[in-house]
């Protein structure tokens, strides 16, 4: 069935590992094609096989990795059977790949135009010649300053704009399939939504078929006309973003669309609904469906046979033996609706458990001698610049902004790893010294922090076991075998099972080391607990059944959370309130709910358009341009101005805005009045909440 | 950066004064009466007394200090007790020669040991790696005196290429003294070569793990551009480093090697300074040295933040 307009045909593709003597299958027997000018996304969570048909297709698999059936044809040609040099040809001309990692895969030893250069040449033009396509190519990402940037050591740049240059690189000779391998799973959002709308704009209307890996449903039915979902190394379906949207019919899909947060859905009002257990080993895959183990649905004969891929009447290919029913509503698909999610019980207004007063912290820039010596006043970076915060009792606070904002140091200082500069804070009634040296046992035990990395917390030579029998028998005065008992509780709530209590960090992954370092956290039973991006790495429905745990836990426990998190879509989902902080400042705060609606700070605003999301249409969004500015030199006046869409003029050049007050608990930080800001808002085409409109338009 | 420099130099020159006040005091109470060795045992009392009031050792030890050091700075680095020539003039005559051995080393050295690392490097745990590997380690195994005799007896004395004895005369030049250098600097190779192979495998095998090498590969670019462009760029930076720091003691540091080839470089004066209790030419040896491995240790850091863009001297 091979057809010219295809571009890449990927017909009962098998790859597999060697592991010692044992072969394992990362992909089994997957067909897809994608026609020129066309966007396939490929969906999956760890262990889905997604990077490793990437990187089958790029004929770059890791030294034991290896196709062992199928065929990957591009352009009619198998690229399987072409020998080294041919298919170098085939790297420099037709197939390109932009990365995950946007820094580790630029040279740090060579400047961005050389090796942009090099991408471009053909072997025969002049260099000046090749610079100025070089030039051009990095106008074509938009890049502003494509000579500064051509001439700048990869270290140099934002992870933002070294990502543009890899696009730069990889469109560079117009390729004929263009791989983007979670192409912005390490940047912010805002960022994310820039090279997203980039990505999109570039490859509309060209010939370039795009293949879309990525772990997140939303980005992908934002970019592509096709979706395809890999489980444990299989296609399990392939549809349409609008069938995705309306009715996905494998239970896994389902399953995926229910772990992720839509902005706006609130814990306690509509759980998230994780699919339980987790992925199939490849060393031990089931007999029958891959699925069965975790369906919620599963019957015998799909435990005894493995179901095929089949077509559905509205185009789309779905393998599951009961997708007949899941299509005529016969059955629900969807997993059960956890029992014990409570709603938030934390009163607003209640004691806070939780505060920040004016919390500041510089940390000084050296000065060299020569500035020294003209007596040049000492530099800071202005971390966090004057933060009050406060977390009622069992209740949540969600705090977001970009890398670089000030929110990790913020926690940072709440904790006491970092010693503060000035301002206080008190847990209950106590106030807590800046040092962690400085602070009693008790107080330690009541505030506890789950890092970003997990690798931060775990002790390499201590056992799962010993990390959480500890804190339960130091701080809670359990017995030996009472504290076992508990820490397997503790794990079988993160979801781990009682047997890793005797293995090691080493031998977990990092989505493991994560849930032990949850786990640790409330061991010791804490009345505040600061989860600093801690759930962010974790796949999807690992990452549902943590969100759920928390609301659980905190139920029961009665603990409040500092939710430090760049994802607002999670963040708005647990916490109570929101602060949202800018350069080292808080911008706004309020509930959940009045965050969600307007009038919002211009950079609530924009954060909230940039969040990608799987149940709205549309591009005409608001960006940011440029990167955060520099914490050492800090904007004058408004410190948004330099980026806001919503600028007003000299004012917010010069003049410090004046925090307005537009309901009780809820403030921002803006010269724009409520009202008017409300009207802008809602007026730019707003709709169920957020505004949609393009950046040019703002008014100035 | 050229701060940067300033206040390096202005430490080295800290460093060296340092060194120069210890080496003074040191050697000022070495055991043994420096008259008394000039003049022998049987020497009379009045006689030591002129000898050493000529010698200025009955003055205090701070001035005798100063007035030393006043003398080494201003290029009159005295008189050898020994030999009654120059110091100056011994001293640098054998730091030629240590230099010309030290150039020599590096040129086998540095191409040889590259080479076999980056193979090894890329042929990271197939056989080849394994054979560099094992055959590098063998070598360091031994000590520089066994691998020179070894030298010897394979290559000057049965198979005749290159002379046994490398006492070369003073004032040979570089192309002259040649086929004598061969052995010793072979020897010292050796000693290098291990070391070297192994930071540059490890360097290899470290970089070539990187994403830039995908991306480079991923240009469709030929596997020797790949590593030749970008992989050794960065892979090579901790070897320069070792490399340049080798330097000093390739300078000061040959005194085995020297022996038993008979070379007369810095490392066999000072040998022969030490058993002649001749304090003047082992201070100034010492200085000479430590002031070798000071500016080597600072070449190697400027080559290195020459090579490395993300590194920014302050
Ligand atoms: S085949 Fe059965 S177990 Fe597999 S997804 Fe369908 S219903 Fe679930
Ligand atoms: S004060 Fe001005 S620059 Fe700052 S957020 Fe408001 S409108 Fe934007």
């Amino acid at each position: 069935m091979a057809s010219f307009s295809n571009v890449l045909e990927i017909d009962g593709l098998t790859v597999s590992y060697r592991r010692g003597q044992k072969s394992l299958d990362a992909v089994r027997n997957v067909s897809f094609s994608i026609a020129a000018g066309q966007s396939y996304g490929l969906v999956g969570e760890s262990g889905s096989g997604k990077s490793t048909l990437a990187l089958a297709i790029m004929q770059y698999l890791p030294e034991n990795g290896l196709v062992t059936g199928g065929t990957i044809r591009l352009g009619g040609q198998d690229l399987a059977a072409l020998p080294r040099e041919q298919m170098q040809q085939v790297w420099r001309d037709q197939i390109k790949l932009v990365p995950q990692d946007p820094g580790a895969s630029l040279n740090p030893s060579l400047r961005i135009g050389d090796q942009l250069d090099e991408a471009l040449c053909d072997g025969n033009e002049a260099r000046d010649e090749l610079r100025q396509r070089s030039l051009e190519q990095l106008r074509q990402v938009r890049i502003a300053d494509p000579e500064r940037v051509a001439a700048s050591y990869p270290h140099q740049l934002s992870g933002g704009m070294q990502q543009r240059v890899l696009i730069a690189m990889a469109l560079a000779r117009q390729p004929s399939l263009l791989i983007l391998d979670e192409p912005t799973t390490n940047l912010d959002v805002t960022t994310e939504a820039v090279i997203l709308d980039l990505v999109r704009d570039l490859v509309h209307g060209q010939r370039t078929a795009i293949l879309y890996v990525s772990h997140n449903l939303g980005v992908v039915a934002s970019i592509c006309d096709r979706v395809a979902v890999l489980y444990a190394g299989e296609l399990v379906e392939d549809l349409t973003p609008q069938q995705l949207r309306r009715r996905p019919l494998h239970p896994y899909t389902l399953g995926l669309l229910d772990s992720v947060p839509r902005l706006g859905q609130r814990a306690g009002v509509d759980p998230l609904l994780p699919i339980a257990g987790t992925i199939a080993r490849l060393d031990a895959l089931p007999a029958g469906c891959v699925f069965a183990p975790r369906c919620p649905i599963a019957q015998q004969l799909c435990r005894d046979l493995r179901p095929e891929l089949e077509e559905t009447p509205e185009g789309g290919l779905v393998r599951c033996h009961r997708w007949r029913e899941i299509a005529a509503g016969m059955v629900d698909a969807r997993a059960d609706r956890p029992a014990a999610v409570a709603s938030q019980n934390g009163v607003s207004g209640a004691a806070s458990a939780l505060r920040t007063e004016a919390l500041v912290k510089h940390f000084p820039v050296r000065r060299t001698l020569a500035e020294a010596l003209r007596r040049t006043p000492a530099r800071q970076v202005h971390a966090v610049d004057g933060v009050s915060l406060q977390i009622g009792q069992q209740r949540t606070l969600g705090l977001v902004g970009e890398s670089g904002s000030g929110k990790t140091t913020a926690a940072r200082c709440i904790v006491g790893l970092v010693e503060r500069t000035g301002g206080q804070v008190t847990l209950f009634d106590i106030a807590l010294a800046p040092g962690l040296d400085r602070r009693d046992a008790a107080v330690l035990r009541r505030l506890q922090m789950v890092f970003q990395n997990p690798e931060e917390a775990l002790n390499p030579h201590r056992t799962v076991g010993d990390v959480l029998q500890r804190p339960l028998m130091r701080l809670m005065g359990l017995s030996a075998g009472e504290a076992r008992q508990q820490a397997g509780e503790l794990l079988e709530a993160v979801r781990l099972s009682s047997a890793y209590l005797d293995r090691t960090p080493g031998q977990l992954s990092g989505g493991e080391k994560q849930r032990v370092a949850i786990a640790r956290a409330f061991a010791s039973n804490p009345d505040v607990l600061i989860l600093d991006e801690s759930v962010s790495a974790l796949d999807v429905s690992v990452q549902a059944s943590i969100l759920n745990l928390l609301t659980e836990l905190q139920a029961e426990q009665g603990s409040a959370y500092l939710f430090i998190s760049h994802d607002l879509a999670a963040v708005s989902y647990l916490a109570d309130d929101i602060a949202v902080m800018y350069l080292g400042q808080v911008v706004e705060t309020g509930s959940a709910e009045q965050m969600l609606h307007p009038p919002f700070h211009p950079y609530s605003e924009a954060l909230l358009s940039a969040v990608p999301r799987i149940d709205a249409a549309g591009p005409e969004r608001i960006r940011l341009p440029g990167d955060l500015p520099s914490a050492i030199d800090l904007p004058s006046g408004c410190r948004f101005h330099t980026r806001c869409p919503r600028l007003l003029g000299d004012i917010c050049r010069t003049q410090e805005p004046p925090w307005q007050e537009t309901a009780p608990g809820h403030r921002y930080r803006c010269h724009i009045a409520p009202d008017e800001l409300t009207a802008m808002q809602v007026s730019s085409g707003e709709q169920n909440g957020w505004p949609r409109r393009e950046m040019g338009e703002a008014s100035r | 950066m050229s701060r940067y420099v300033a206040r390096r130099l202005a430490f080295l020159v800290i460093t060296l004064l340092l060194t120069s006040l210890i080496v003074f005091v040191v050697t000022q109470w070495l055991p043994g009466d420096v008259a008394r060795v000039i003049l022998g045992r049987e020497a009379s009392e009045p006689a030591l007394a002129a000898l050493r009031a000529e010698l200025g050792l009955d003055k205090p030890l701070p001035l005798q200090y100063l007035s030393w050091l006043g003398r080494f700075l201003t290029g009159d680095w005295g008189t050898s007790y020994s030999t009654g020539l120059p110091v100056r003039d011994l001293v640098l005559e054998r730091a030629g020669n240590s230099t010309m051995l030290a150039g020599l080393t590096l040129l086998i050295a540095v191409p040889l040991s590259v080479f076999l690392g980056v193979v090894a490097g890329l042929k990271a745990d197939k056989p080849l790696d394994a054979t560099i590997s094992i055959g590098s380690l063998a070598v360091v195994g031994l000590p520089e005196f066994v691998t020179g005799l070894i030298l010897i007896e394979v290559l000057a004395l049965r198979l005749h290429l290159f002379p046994a004895n490398s006492s070369i005369r003073p004032g040979t030049g570089f192309f002259e003294a040649l086929p004598q250098l061969v052995l010793p600097a072979l020897t010292a190779t050796f000693v290098l070569l291990a070391y070297v192979t192994r930071l540059t495998r490890a360097g290899v095998v470290e970089e070539m793990r990187q994403g830039y090498v995908r991306t480079a590969t991923l240009k469709g670019l030929p596997r020797r551009t790949v590593v030749g462009r970008h992989v050794l760029r960065n892979a090579l930076l901790p070897t320069i480093t070792v490399l340049a720091i080798s330097f000093g003691w390739l300078i000061g540091g040959l005194i085995v090697i020297e022996n038993v080839f008979n070379y007369p470089g810095l490392g066999r004066l000072m040998t022969f300074a030490i058993d002649r209790r001749d304090l003047p030419l082992m201070q100034a040896i010492t200085l000479l040295t430590v002031l070798v491995f000071a500016l080597a240790n600072l070449g190697a850091d400027l080559l290195y933040a020459a090579l490395n863009p993300r590194i920014r001297l302050e």
